[in-house]
């Protein structure tokens, strides 16, 4: 495709959200990163104790990785062509050619085997997304959407970053638009992507999912006071790095459509949206209050005892305040 | 979140990078502000990776007493544990288990240090060998 200007860089709360955003910037199409999370209807909590990442279960506050790309193409009609290797020096030539060809370049990288990632940030999380825009030499110039200006890395160190197995190996994935629409009908998308976010919040069939995850996981923390106490302090830091650290985090990412929410809203005139979102700003700042309590169990002095009823009874309180405003824009006319 | 309640706690963890946060102006309108992090992100991360450095440290002496092989070490060095390192390196987690004795580590095939090796991201003589020094973690 041809893009309408020189590849412009921005910072962004998370990752795969930001890359979307900055595609369809460059093509054109100037969606903000809160309406591409929104749209693709990315908001989700999942509590997997049978996935273990690292020792601990997967806790998600939004979809799996690569939902949001998927999203945003059966919402609005954006294509994409998605590319994964078996070799890695096959997956470095595919890119490599598609940078001379002038494409920017969607990735799934392991943050462990990135080198510009802070030391003490490195963990072993493979469903990280960047963009590669232009190779210098042996470098590529890479947009990371969390990094406030583009970074560089040596074809080596991304190849390895793209190449890694394990849980939600990338397999060198890349992708880009092939065709992005040049007008969107906003009073038809937003509600439908709502209502359907909404209701695959309140109404999962599974307990593990949606505000009945929330729940379990809340049972599960009450459930610590038998445990070792070793790993319930781990268990409980586990679960703030999954909400604040890990991309953007469980509370960010209900500020993240808290603030498309908004923007909905002034698009279409609706004052329920406006309403919602305030809603959903006080959600993000319940789970914020959520692990400031975790943090101060899990730094606790060995003499102290940890009130796990209190964590299980504020996170289910959470869960309740969240359910409210699925409950609202479910049941309110959003056109 | 308010603008003002954005937490700039210029977190170790972050070694002066900065993270974008949602968070609201005095009219309510969102934008994105660049926080220096938050110490309740910092706490959960230093637990973390102290955790791993427990563990590889615990490694570190096994393997330096000839209890395990220095592969013990490496993996933990390197942030993983056994599920990772098996998934990542495509082998059963018996196989791998086998190799922390340091004697079926020592007959191991050049083609499966080297396996471990670039798995690892570290050369096969740093692989066979243990660090000198107990830094970085180890």
């Amino acid at each position: 495709m041809v893009p309408d200007q020189s590849f412009q860089h921005a910072h962004s709360a998370h990752c795969e959200s930001g890359v979307m955003s900055l595609m369809m910037h460059h093509y054109g199409l100037p969606l903000s990163e809160a309406m591409v999370f929104g749209l693709s209807g990315a908001l989700m909590f999942a509590y997997l104790p049978f996935v273990k990442l690292g020792g601990m279960p997967l806790i998600a506050y939004r979809s799996r990785p690569r939902a949001i790309i998927k999203g945003l193409q059966k919402n609005l009609g954006i294509k994409m062509k998605m590319q994964t290797f078996s070799q890695p020096a096959k997956g470095t030539k595919a890119l490599d050619s598609l940078l001379e060809q002038g494409e920017i370049v969607g990735a799934q990288t392991s943050v462990f085997w990135l080198p510009y990632f802070p030391e003490e940030m490195r963990f072993h999380f493979n469903a990280h997304n960047l963009i590669i825009y232009k190779k210098e030499g042996d470098e590529y110039l890479i947009s990371d959407p969390v990094f406030e200006t583009p970074v560089r890395c040596e074809t080596q160190a991304l190849q390895k970053a793209r190449f890694v197995k394990g849980v939600m190996a990338p397999k060198g994935l890349l992708y880009y638009p092939v065709h992005v629409p040049e007008t969107i009908n906003y009073a038809v998308v937003i509600p439908k992507a709502i209502k359907k976010n909404a209701k695959a919040m309140l109404k999962t069939p599974v307990p593990i999912a949606g505000i009945r995850g929330i729940r379990y996981l809340a049972k599960a923390i009450g459930k610590l006071e038998q445990k070792d106490r070793r790993y319930a302090k781990l268990f409980l830091g586990h679960i703030v790095r999954m909400q604040e650290e890990i991309g953007t985090g469980g509370a960010g990412f209900r500020f993240i459509y808290a603030s498309f929410l908004q923007e909905a809203g002034k698009l279409l005139g609706n004052p329920l949206l406006g309403e919602t979102s305030q809603m959903m700003t006080l959600v993000g700042d319940q789970w914020r209050e959520f692990a400031l309590m975790l943090a101060k169990a899990i730094r606790s002095k060995e003499s102290q005892t940890t009130d796990f009823l209190a964590l299980q009874t504020k996170l289910e309180s959470v869960a309740d305040a969240e359910a409210a405003v699925y409950r609202k824009l479910l049941e309110g006319n959003l056109v | 979140m308010d603008n003002s309640k954005v937490p700039q706690h210029n977190i170790s963890t972050y070694a002066n990078n900065k993270k974008a946060i949602y968070a609201t102006d005095e009219n309510g309108k969102y934008g994105i502000i660049a926080s220096s992090g938050w110490d309740v992100e910092e706490a959960a991360t230093k637990q973390a990776l102290k955790e791993l450095e427990r563990l590889s440290s615990q490694a570190y002496d096994q393997a330096l007493s000839g209890q395990a092989s220095p592969l013990y070490f490496h993996m933990y060095d390197r942030r993983m544990d056994l599920q990772t390192l098996a998934q990542a390196t495509g082998m059963f987690q018996w196989r791998i288990k086998r190799h922390f004795r340091p004697t079926a580590f020592d007959k191991l095939s050049a083609k499966m240090f080297a396996r471990y090796a670039d798995t690892l991201g570290i050369s096969i003589q740093e692989l066979r060998e243990l660090p000198d020094r107990r830094a970085n973690g180890a």
